[in-house]
């Protein structure tokens, strides 16, 4: 017991010793890129640092706000890849949750705030969960891979949105392509005063800690971990019923994503239209990685993309650098965990990465 | 009734300009599919081809920008072929990580060298070029012969591609690494270096792609302007079932899809909701991925990380 216990509390040390590590290697690919576009490194970092946690604002009204779509869709990631599914799709399922968001308040919007904002959210949800099904339904009845499946999905949803905000759901004047807003009556509550920062924040929290508990100490947890590592073996010695975990960890994977849409929704944009998700979807990949699948690891790191998200918007501000140089720190954490896991299953034979 | 030619005319036109750069970007990904290696940093590789091209023809020309596109291109396969076929990590992930890469490199790059200025950095064209007699045919004369000459070059390209799969000790070896890896070392075939070349030309070709965006037809960089075009290249692939022919065929398709809009603008159908067409071809893709046919068309070793014992 204490000796799993001493292993555990090493292996978190190691763990957050090397997310560290990893932090530092992307600050340095960071600074060599801002050095040689022109830009004063210092400057630009210490811009990046006051845009992240400078104020009460910065950190509750950017980087908090921003962490709440990178960490649900990056919790959707991680129980797909958890189980094996590479789900490319959690931009596609994003946007359908909060296209079915939208469109639920148009139907529901005159009912009680009380009854109607909940069937909003739950909404995205379950329309989330519904888009992942196509996916799981084309792997498992034609064999398709959900990589290419879920991608090809992606562009639908896009070009579904395209069409709602300029038919069905656009605004009564039918100028801009994009839906009515939502009344102040049916935005997600703030949690403190004078800040962005809203409810999702701790739908996020309580989500991780329930799929933590869930993938450790629930039977269908194991499955969907025993199913992931190795689904022969799962279905002949553990007698699980692949085709059946396969869906649920799809669905749910869906369904996460598409709340992360209706999240942001009832919580930020609070109206639907044209790129409406700056890729949260594909930067959840990388969110997900960077913490080794783990649901509460992912808070970690949605903190740490947040984080950066908002630091790249007051350094393009302030330092004048493009914020999009943040796509180049998260491509190059992803491409050093690829390559630290790489490097780990070679020294341990016969341990495959997760992902 | 000669305006319904014209609009149509305009409308094949608008249709090969649109699948130009998607059939090189999707000719490449079929040859680096058919070797085991899907690789959705094709995007990525269109993007920084694009500005190689762009920096390159401002200084010494088209043609070296066209050099300089595929050169680009390359250099990101270079570091996918390190991850993918070297390191064996997954080639999902790399992908994604290599297209996050590019367009955040590309965007800082562009923006911090050109962008301060003001003053949108306009390169040299490639102007159309008609070929004589040959552009005089009806309806389709426009459309296929009176393009800019890179245009041209796939029609040599492709059949030369196919010829080359089927018929060549080389094409032999692409395939059998991307079918039987297993055999085709048991064969003294080494699959690691066949990956390897095929991943750059897929990135070549990819770079070629992000050229032609620039060089024939935009006549300047945007950030982004890959706009998805690499992960179109792996649906078009897929629709051509992994066929060079076909996937020439497949980007036509998806060429047309686009062009619809200006169809139906130049048809005086506002009213008509392109966006839906505009996902149809996906949904075309994913009927043909379930249809029986195309799973035994896939190559079986794609996407697969270990092989054999190297």
């Amino acid at each position: 017991m204490t000796l799993a216990r001493a292993a555990s509390f090493r292996t978190s040390v190691v763990a957050l010793c090397t997310l560290f590590g990893f932090a530092a290697g992307a600050l340095v690919v960071l600074t060599v890129l801002l050095v040689a576009t022109g830009h004063d490194a210092s400057v630009a970092l210490s811009a990046l640092v006051r845009g992240a946690f400078g104020s009460w604002y910065a950190i509750t009204s950017a980087t908090f706000v921003r962490m709440v779509p990178l960490g649900l869709a990056g919790l959707a990631v991680a129980i797909a890849f958890r189980a094996g599914l590479l789900n490319i799709g959690a931009e596609g399922q994003l946007l359908i949750g909060a296209a079915a968001a939208a469109a639920a308040f148009a139907l529901v919007g005159n009912s009680p705030p009380m009854l109607a904002l909940p069937t909003i959210v739950c909404v995205g949800a379950l329309a989330g969960g519904a888009w992942a099904a196509i996916a799981a339904w084309l792997r498992q009845r034609f064999g398709v891979l959900e990589v290419i499946s879920t991608i090809m999905l992606n562009f639908v949803a896009k070009y579904l949105i395209g069409w709602l905000v300029r038919g069905p759901l656009q605004e009564p004047t039918r100028v801009n392509p994009q839906s009515t807003s939502l009344p102040a009556a049916l935005h997600l509550p703030t949690l403190i005063p004078d800040t962005q920062l809203h409810f999702g924040f701790v739908l996020l929290a309580a989500l991780a800690v329930a799929l933590w508990w869930w993938l450790r100490s629930t039977a269908g947890g194991f499955r969907l971990r025993a199913v992931g590592a190795n689904p022969s073996a799962a279905a002949s010695a553990g007698r699980i019923n692949v085709a059946r975990t396969t869906l649920v960890a799809f669905v749910l994977s869906g369904a996460i994503a598409g709340l992360a849409g209706s999240v942001e929704y009832t919580g930020v944009t609070y109206a639907l239209y044209d790129n409406f998700s700056p890729g949260y979807g594909y930067t959840a990949i990388a969110v997900a990685l960077l913490a080794g699948l783990h649901p509460l690891g992912v808070l970690a790191t949605a903190l740490l993309f947040g984080a950066l998200e908002a630091g790249a918007n007051a350094m393009q501000r302030d330092a004048g650098v493009p914020s999009v140089v943040v796509s180049v720190v998260e491509a190059t954490l992803i491409l050093l965990v690829v390559a630290a896991q790489r490097w780990q299953s070679r020294s341990v034979t016969g341990a495959g990465g997760a992902a | 009734m000669t305006n319904v030619l014209d609009i149509s005319s305009g409308f094949l036109e608008a249709t090969v300009r649109w699948a130009t750069p998607l059939a090189f970007a999707a000719l490449g990904e079929c040859v680096s599919e058919r070797a085991g290696v899907i690789n959705i940093g094709l995007e990525g590789a269109i993007i920084c081809g694009a500005l190689g091209a762009t920096v390159a023809a401002g200084v010494a020309g088209v043609g070296v920008g066209f050099a300089a596109g595929a050169l680009a291109g390359g250099l990101m396969a270079v570091i996918f072929a390190l991850f993918t076929v070297w390191m064996r990590a997954d080639q999902i992930i790399t992908g994604t990580a290599i297209t996050m890469l590019s367009l955040g490199l590309t965007g800082t790059l562009y923006t911090s060298f050109y962008g301060a200025s003001g003053v949108a950095l306009s390169t040299p064209t490639m102007h159309a070029f008609a070929i004589p007699l040959l552009n005089q045919l009806p309806l389709v004369g426009r459309a296929l012969f009176a393009q800019p000459a890179v245009t041209y070059t796939l029609y040599f390209l492709t059949p030369l591609t196919a010829w080359w799969m089927v018929r060549t000790q080389a094409g032999l070896a692409l395939r059998a690494v991307g079918e039987q890896p297993e055999a085709a070392i048991a064969a003294g075939i080494k699959p690691r270096r066949v990956q390897t070349a095929a991943v750059l030309f897929a990135g070549a070709m990819a770079g070629l792609a992000g050229a032609t965006l620039v060089l024939a037809q935009a006549g300047t960089f945007v950030e982004g302007m890959s706009a998805g075009r690499g992960f179109i290249a792996i649906a078009i692939v897929v629709l051509g079932r992994w066929s060079p022919l076909r996937v020439v065929g497949a980007a036509l398709l998806f060429g047309a899809a686009n062009s619809l809009q200006s169809l139906f603008q130049a048809a005086g159908w506002q009213h008509v909701p392109y966006q839906l067409f505009l996902a149809v071809p996906y949904l075309l893709t994913l009927v043909v991925l379930a249809g029986a046919s195309s799973r035994s068309a896939a190559p079986a070793a794609l996407g697969r990380r270990e092989i054999g014992t190297q």
